[in-house]
């Protein structure tokens, strides 16, 4: 692993902590100091910028603090779109969690449900048949391709190419009519459920997944020829929003992030779970850790995406998709109809839920974000006690301050743009 | 899934042992470390300087509605919340736990901010939903509720629906 060395790599713990870049006042204090600095003709003004700016991603509001041009200090509020759903899963049996989880993250609605999944299925102790952990790593790679093909998008638009919005739209778009096709919906799935997945993939499901990977190398390469070769688009973001791998670390920040200052950190290969340590990829990292190298970490990501899931087709095997234990899996529909004892069955299943052992546990999965993390408590009954997702938005969306200390007011946007917070999942 | 699938650490012993100094457990082949409010940070960093780099999740639970009692090690006095700090180590690849006992008559908590600058946020949510106060946090504010907001309501003493919502044009009764 290499390590981006700053000139003041040493001083980087007392830096993170001075109080340079991050602004820590209420919106109370804001107020007074702006009239006071009215009179006092200072030179620092504080403007706020959203909740419904185009391109803050959602409702975050950041208040920033400006000299002239130059953003001198800034503060992040969340908090808009904060709905209790931690709250709610308390609420909600096993069975139904998927259901909320998966409204977090939404635009990679598979991660939740997956990591949600594996924290039951951890402490109900079961194991999850091998068809099932495949089209799980399928469906889950094929979201991460969606999610950073909206990234893409997303950052295009914020800094002013336009027409990549609407190429990354139209390779999304193709994506979510095969997500549609196999789950039945284009976001929030609840397709992986505890003990497996809903359903098995349909007829013809490889034919249209061909056909869409079939065209994509090109148009990812039209990406690159609109893009990364660009020396608008060089200008724009190389050097712009910098942060080093200590920076990264104490900050807790997961996924592009880490991986843009040159860390080699991915769960799938260095914490594998699900089948990742049977299929070959490449994690792709960054040298200078800023907004171009994130960038161009999501770009090459779809890529290692695609490799895997070439892999996966391959090696796809047959069998059941979901556990076959009476007390997890609700019986097929077509018995329901013929026998009383699996309609008995199929109605305990779906009012009471299932039991699940008393325990705690943490379970982290590596969504196009970084690290997302479910802790589970349960108390023995068919409800969690106590569901924590960790969202790596709402870390990473901490580094934002430090990133764009002393920068240009214009950075800003594509500074957040490059963090790609998801606020559904930050605010939860 | 098998124990090695949960991070490649070791099996579990038999029995209540330590490390660090501080009582160690197993849950479900996860590492967890059970300090007292006092060893937590010290214990903090102690991991700090074996590797553990970075503070994942910091994250809290009330146990005051649980239906079962929960396993604890012998010699961990049960209190009503629990902080819960998720430690990475990325050289070992391996993931240690802590929980700390937090009494509701006193529910304050040292602040890992000054070994890590990211629990910053974490902290602040365990502040605003469970009205845990971390002692060193530089800003211990409210994150997700409104800065007015009354009450902590991950509490479980704090019931769902308790707020009257008020539809448009609903008729009121």
């Amino acid at each position: 692993m290499t390590v981006v060395e700053s000139q003041d790599s040493i001083d980087y713990h007392a830096r993170l902590r001075s109080g340079r870049g991050v602004l820590r006042m209420s919106e109370v204090q804001a107020a007074q100091r702006g009239e006071m600095l009215a009179d006092e003709n200072d030179e620092t003004m504080i403007i706020n910028m959203g909740p419904q700016h185009p391109s803050t991603h959602g409702v975050l509001r950041l208040m920033l603090e400006l000299q002239g041009e130059q953003v001198v200090r800034s503060k992040p509020i969340i908090g808009y779109l904060h709905t209790g759903m931690e709250k709610t899963a308390e609420d909600l049996t096993f069975l139904q969690g998927p259901t909320n989880v998966t409204r977090m993250d939404y635009a990679s609605p598979l991660f939740n449900e997956l990591v949600f999944s594996m924290a039951v299925e951890e402490l109900l102790g079961i194991e999850v048949p091998e068809r099932g952990q495949w089209i799980r790593m399928l469906m889950c790679e094929l979201n991460r391709m969606s999610s950073h093909l909206l990234f893409q998008a997303t950052n295009g638009m914020d800094l002013g190419a336009v027409s990549v919005m609407i190429y990354g739209w139209r390779d999304r778009e193709e994506l979510l009519r095969l997500f549609e096709k196999i789950t039945g919906v284009r976001m929030n799935h609840n397709f992986i459920r505890p003990g497996g997945v809903a359903a098995d993939l349909p007829d013809g499901w490889r034919d249209d997944l061909l056909r869409i990977l079939e065209p994509l190398p090109a148009r990812l390469d039209d990406l690159d020829v609109l893009l990364t070769g660009q020396n608008i688009w060089r200008d724009r973001l190389q050097g712009v929003g910098v942060i080093t791998t200590q920076e990264a670390l104490d900050l807790g920040a997961t996924g592009p992030i880490l991986r843009s200052t040159g860390y080699g950190w991915d769960l799938r290969r260095d914490l594998p779970y699900l089948h990742y340590d049977q299929v070959d990829f490449d994690v792709v990292v960054g040298t200078f850790g800023d907004c171009f190298d994130r960038y161009a970490i999501r770009l090459n990501e779809i890529r290692e995406s695609m490799k895997i899931v070439y892999q996966i087709l391959e090696k796809l095997p047959k069998g059941d998709y979901k556990v076959q234990d009476k007390k997890v899996t609700p019986p097929p529909r077509a018995r329901i109809d013929e026998s009383m004892e699996a309609l008995i069955h199929h109605f305990k299943i779906y009012t009471e839920g299932y039991k699940v052992p008393e325990g705690e546990i943490y379970v982290a999965v590596e969504s196009p974000r970084g690290e997302l993390g479910c802790y589970l408590v349960s108390d023995g009954t068919s409800k969690p006690y106590r569901m924590h997702i960790r969202g790596p938005s709402f870390v990473n969306l901490q580094c934002l301050p430090h990133m764009m200390a002393d920068s240009l007011i214009a950075d800003t946007v594509a500074v957040i743009s490059s963090v790609d917070p998801i606020m559904g999942e930050v605010d939860r | 899934m098998s124990d090695e699938d949960s991070g490649g650490q070791e099996a579990p012993v038999e029995g209540p042992d330590s490390e660090f100094g501080v009582l160690r457990s197993w849950s479900r082949g996860q590492k967890v470390l059970h300090p007292s409010r006092d060893q937590y940070l010290e214990l903090a960093r102690a991991l700090y300087d074996a590797g553990y780099l970075m503070c994942v999740d910091v994250t809290a639970v009330d146990f005051c509605a649980a239906k079962q009692q929960r396993t604890l090690p012998d010699g961990v006095v049960a209190e009503r919340f629990e902080i819960v700090a998720g430690f990475i180590s990325h050289v070992d690849r391996s993931r240690v736990r802590l929980r700390v006992q937090v009494p509701e008559s006193d529910p304050t908590c040292p602040s890992l901010w000054e070994l890590h600058a990211g629990v910053e946020a974490l902290e602040r949510e365990v502040y605003d939903l469970f009205g845990i106060s971390f002692e060193g946090h530089p800003d211990m504010t409210r994150i997700l509720m409104p800065e007015n907001w009354q009450g902590h309501p991950l509490r479980k003493d704090y019931a769902m629906g308790r707020i009257p919502v008020q539809f448009k044009g609903a008729p009121s009764s």
